[in-house]
């Protein structure tokens, strides 16, 4: 099979377990285009592709736009911050006009949950989902994944994975809960009962509100970042107390994990904070994979865009 | 399928022997590496190698596998991607004399890829060309092989297929009138 089973990528919801072989199996060829003396290739270099941000990034954002480069796409960036979309035009009208330009794919952050679900049915476009809300951001959970066979081998079948902190606002644990499932994984959640939403069931993941007995479990850790952007305003009721008495429920310090018998693959999204979710000595340690996702994340971007490049 | 033997499995052993001593008249091999185009490219490069580390004697002679899919020139006219293979080059071809290797040369197209992949890793001193199966009339650019195995005339709608035993084939190669299923 060389083909995606979809045009987009909307989510990881939609694609199959043989669609995530294949941009695996991509992403590790476009690594070693990535360790060549001259990192680039011309695989792409007749499309333009739109960058287009509604919402703040730094490491997605250069992500991608290294991935387009050494694909030797044209690219062209937007921020909604500086654009026409403060003068009130809507989502619809700004991708048109983007398009109007002669543009063939889109890659776009936007803060609505489902926005690029709705923008793949407005226009004749290919639309690559850098993170829609709190709902998905696929191409991180592809990049985990991929960091994760690297070091723990291509199955992941049976392998035990914790997804820790703020599940409720985070589109990352969506993502790869779905993609980790997909790949045969076992998948724990872990966090105050007030950051896990009830429909987490429904997913076929473990919930636990214990860090300690979660690391036990676990052969995997991803640490969420606490979004203190989602955290609603002054006068909302907070989640948790503080950040002081969620580090000591939460924060994986080297204390914790000198108590257990086994070493633990560590993985954190970015940004980190340190000394809250993760401390610093575990953040750099060697067997967080902090580093790897983000350079796997160039390659992975580029298997996506590779592959769904319209001919 | 109609479908006729070009090489026998007697004359492929004869054609790579020539090939290896060929490339031999002209190379002692010290400064000189065989690069092998995916996927059956590699296996020529592979038996050459064998052959020639025999030859000479000596343990080691660096044979690359390279993959061009990404530097394909028909990339976005077809109508699926085309699934990329492994790119084995573990070493830079800076002032080295390069031997790029494939099973049937015909367009011309698979080895001008060839060529831009290869430049990735360095400026090779010199890029030779050694082929087992040379199409010839058939050129779409102005690219020729430095050592050919057989040369065959063949119409466009033929198919020529060379069988490995490495891919659980015999070491032959076929003829077809028209691309097999």
């Amino acid at each position: 099979m060389s083909e995606l089973s979809v045009d987009h990528l909307l989510g990881i919801r939609g694609l199959t377990r043989d669609d995530l072989e294949l941009i695996f199996k991509t992403a590790s060829e476009f690594k070693e285009v990535l360790n060549r003396p001259i990192k680039k290739v011309p695989s792409l270099r007749d499309l333009t592709v739109a960058n287009l941000f509604f919402e703040n990034s730094t490491r997605t954002r250069l992500s991608f736009e290294l991935a387009q480069k050494r694909l030797s796409a044209d690219v062209v960036n937007f921020s909604a911050a500086s654009s026409s979309v403060k003068k009130g035009e809507t989502l619809v009208d700004t991708v048109n006009n983007i398009l109007a330009m002669k543009v063939d794919m889109v890659v776009m952050r936007h803060p609505h949950p489902g926005a690029h679900h709705f923008l793949s049915g407005k226009v004749s476009t290919t639309i690559i989902n850098a993170g829609d809300g709190t709902h998905e951001h696929p191409t991180q959970a592809l990049l985990d994944a991929f960091s994760l066979r690297e070091k723990l081998g291509n199955d992941l079948e049976g392998k035990r994975i914790a997804i820790v902190g703020d599940i409720r606002h985070s589109r990352v644990a969506l993502s790869n809960i779905l993609a980790l499932k997909l790949l045969g994984a076992e998948v724990r959640v872990c966090g105050p009962a007030t950051l896990i939403p009830k429909h987490m069931i429904s997913m076929g993941v473990e919930i636990s509100h214990d860090l300690d007995e979660t690391l036990i479990w676990a052969d995997v850790v991803n640490m969420l970042r606490i979004q203190l952007e989602r955290q609603g305003d002054a006068n909302s009721i907070p989640f948790f107390p503080s950040i002081r008495e969620y580090t000591m429920n939460f924060g994986l310090t080297q204390e914790r994990l000198n108590r257990l018998d086994k070493q633990l693959t560590i993985l954190h999204p970015g940004p980190i904070n340190r000394g809250v979710e993760i401390s610093s000595e575990i953040a750099d340690s060697d067997h967080s994979l902090i580093l790897n996702q983000v350079e796997n994340g160039v390659a992975t971007r580029m298997a996506v865009m590779y592959l769904l490049a319209k001919r | 399928m109609d479908s006729q033997v070009l090489i026998n499995e007697e004359q492929f052993e004869l054609i790579i022997d020539r090939l290896a001593h060929q490339l031999l008249e002209h190379h002692d091999f010290t400064n000189t590496d065989l690069v092998g185009l995916q996927p059956r490219g590699i296996i020529l490069a592979h038996r050459l190698k064998d052959k020639l580390l025999k030859l000479l004697g000596v343990s080691e002679i660096r044979c690359g596998e390279l993959d061009v899919t990404f530097h394909r020139d028909d990339l976005m006219m077809r109508d699926k991607p085309i699934a990329p293979q492994e790119n084995n080059m573990n070493f830079l071809v800076d002032d080295r004399n390069i031997i790029l290797v494939d099973d049937v040369f015909f367009t011309g197209r698979t080895i001008r890829a060839g060529l831009d992949a290869l430049l990735a890793y360095g400026r090779p001193k010199k890029v030779e060309l050694a082929v087992l199966i040379d199409r010839r009339f058939r050129r779409e650019l102005p690219i020729e092989p430095t050592y050919i195995g057989k040369q065959i005339d063949s119409i466009v709608d033929q198919h020529v297929k060379v069988e490995w035993k490495e891919e659980g084939g015999l070491d032959r190669v076929l003829l077809y009138n028209s691309k097999p299923e």
